[in-house]
């Protein structure tokens, strides 16, 4: 569970760890969950003030942190609803007889440049731009229509009066602003803004567009990893993200466990990687279920943009974008799986998509495991910490408490053995605040807010 | 020389192969699993993910399973819809529900949801919904 290979890395976090403690909990308690409230896709935006989640049943709900008021002084870094909507319905290609999921697969903010918020969600198909705006003041006194919006008698208006703007109960309204549809014959599995703020991606299991966001006729292909015969298919497109300062560099992972570096000022299809990164497979772990387990399910830039980090099924990478051959640093999520990749088959669950995110300063990992278990790295000590999203440990202000999973025979108390771990329990879904030791972590159907602990 | 993937079979010496009858974690028997095949990430795997929840409709076979349940009793549909559709009639209490009107989250609690014109909507956040 410690890191395993370390060659030099960046962070400069504190040395005291941080102690997290519950800050909210969203969603229903009851035992049945229904699919449409399983969350599929967590994100803070820019600034941290605004926290968007997605769900099964193509719903966005997005909360906002609470101002700290004098009369609500402990509300400080609480976060309410601000807005939810129905982002993506359920379709049906008729073409192709395909159900087309409503299911809301990512949500990306754009930076803020004015008073309104926007985000990108996409489903499997359809990637739609939505609009969130306030509303707290309406015009009245308007010349020709009344109050309640009706027409005013001409003959009644003697004079000329200008419209007022008077304060009204806030209304927060989203609105979809663009849909950009119809270029993906694969599932689109990620999502990611240009740091132009003019451009972003959509990637699927075998094609990446490109896309202006005021242009929704026309996207550019600008990887096609598509073999001429379907028969001669090796591997697909898992992830892809835009490096956050070199508006040209992206990367893709891959189903084989590697990573291309692609620079689109080489050539307008970048099918041709400028850097492959890919690392040399430990010939004593081969295992039948090698290939599926290197498959690499999400992949996300450091802050710096000097890093990037993948995650397997059993580990998490961090790579140093400067070194193909290796990551400089590898850790183990939950390793005691590796003898269960069976039953794990057999059940699914092996072909679970976890994702990874890093914090403000680089120098902390987080990725979810099973049994509602979320792990933290610190990247400097190297120290690790496993956390429980559970209703137990709810409590306001609650401490929580490491835990520890079993792996030899001896359990000691408050430890849990590896076949007593809850597999229908997982935490895909995690983010963290760009700025701040605030946590988002989702549990199926429920969204755990956890802060550092403050003295 | 190595053994082959996934036969669980070794080819060290006899004097190991008591000790070796306890296969390895991950050579399981190729029996086990006919659908991965030696290359558990091979073509025919990608290609059914890339294909998933594909039900395809023949009007060919439709109408000759038609004509074959003239005179019997019409079967209902098995457990397995993803296969061809053609060799059972479906009945409308076969077809999946279309999802009924769309209720919010239960994530936001309760708040008023306003249709708009534009397309969008829009919740009315007033003061008692505030810190729900």
């Amino acid at each position: 569970m410690a890191v395993v290979a370390r060659a030099g890395g960046d962070g400069g976090g504190s040395s005291s760890e941080v102690q997290w403690c519950f800050l909210q909990v969203k969603g229903a308690i009851d035992e049945d969950v229904a699919e449409a409230d399983i969350i599929s896709t967590v994100e803070f935006n820019y600034t941290g003030d605004l926290l968007a989640t997605g769900d099964k049943g193509g719903r966005v709900v997005i909360f906002q942190r609470e101002q700290e008021t004098k009369s609500r002084p402990l509300s400080r870094g609480e976060y309410n609803v601000y807005s939810t909507f129905q982002s993506h319905e359920p379709e049906f290609d008729y073409l192709k007889s395909l159900e087309i999921e409503e299911k809301i697969n990512k949500i990306r903010w754009l930076p803020q440049q004015n008073a309104a918020h926007f985000l990108l969600s996409t489903n499997d198909k359809t990637i739609k731009l939505w609009k969130i705006s306030e509303r707290d003041k309406r015009a009245e006194g308007y010349n020709l229509k009344d109050e309640d919006g009706r027409l005013r008698e001409p003959f009644r208006v003697t004079e000329l009066r200008v419209p007022t703007l008077k304060p009204m109960d806030l209304m927060v309204e989203a609105s979809p602003r663009r849909t950009f549809a119809n270029a993906h014959t694969y599932h689109i599995n990620s999502i990611s803004v240009n740091s132009d703020y003019a451009t972003y991606l959509s990637a699927d299991d075998l094609r990446i567009n490109l896309w202006h966001l005021e242009v929704t006729n026309r996207s550019f292909n600008i990887v096609d990893i598509k073999p001429a015969n379907m028969e001669e298919l090796t591997e697909v497109i898992t992830a892809a993200e835009f490096h956050p300062h070199h508006c040209n560099v992206f990367v893709y992972s891959s189903s084989k466990g590697t990573i291309r570096l692609c620079d689109m000022r080489s050539a307008a299809l970048c099918d041709q990687h400028s850097k492959f990164f890919e690392e040399p497979e430990d010939p004593s772990s081969r295992s039948f279920f090698s290939e599926i387990i290197s498959s690499i399910s999400d992949v996300k830039f450091s802050h710096s943009g000097r890093y990037m980090m993948t995650r397997d099924y059993l580990s998490v990478k961090v790579w140093d974008i400067n070194m193909e051959n290796r990551p400089v640093e590898t850790y183990q999520v939950h390793e005691y799986l590796r003898s269960k990749l069976c039953s794990l088959y057999e059940n699914d669950c092996i072909f679970d998509k976890f994702e990874c995110c890093w914090n403000g300063s680089d120098s902390t990992i987080m990725t979810g495991s099973y049994n509602n278990f979320f792990r933290t790295f610190e990247r400097n000590m190297p120290r690790d910490t496993t956390l429980e999203a559970s209703r137990e440990s709810s409590k306001p202000r609650a401490i929580l408490k490491p835990r520890k999973v079993c792996t030899t025979g001896k359990r000691k108390k408050d430890e849990i053995t590896v076949d007593s771990l809850d597999f229908n329990k997982k935490i895909l879904h995690t983010a963290w605040h760009p700025m701040e030791n605030i946590i988002a972590v989702a549990a199926t159907n429920n969204l755990y807010l956890f802060q550092e602990k403050v003295n | 020389m190595a053994a082959p993937l996934g036969t669980g079979a070794f080819t060290e010496e006899t004097g190991r192969d008591k000790q070796a009858a306890q296969p390895e974690p991950g050579a399981e028997p190729k029996g086990k699993y006919p659908g991965l095949g030696l290359r558990p990430g091979g073509a025919e795997f990608l290609m059914r993910r890339l294909q998933k929840g594909q039900k395809y409709f023949d009007s060919g076979d439709y109408n000759m399973a038609k004509a074959k349940m003239k005179n019997k009793q019409l079967p209902s549909a098995g457990p397995d819809k993803n296969l061809v559709t053609g060799d059972h009639i479906p009945t409308p209490q076969d077809l999946p529900q279309r999802k009924s009107s769309l209720v919010t989250s239960k994530l936001a609690g309760v708040c008023w949801n306003v249709a708009l014109p534009s397309g969008g909507s829009c919740i009315l956040l007033g003061h008692f919904l505030r810190g729900s």
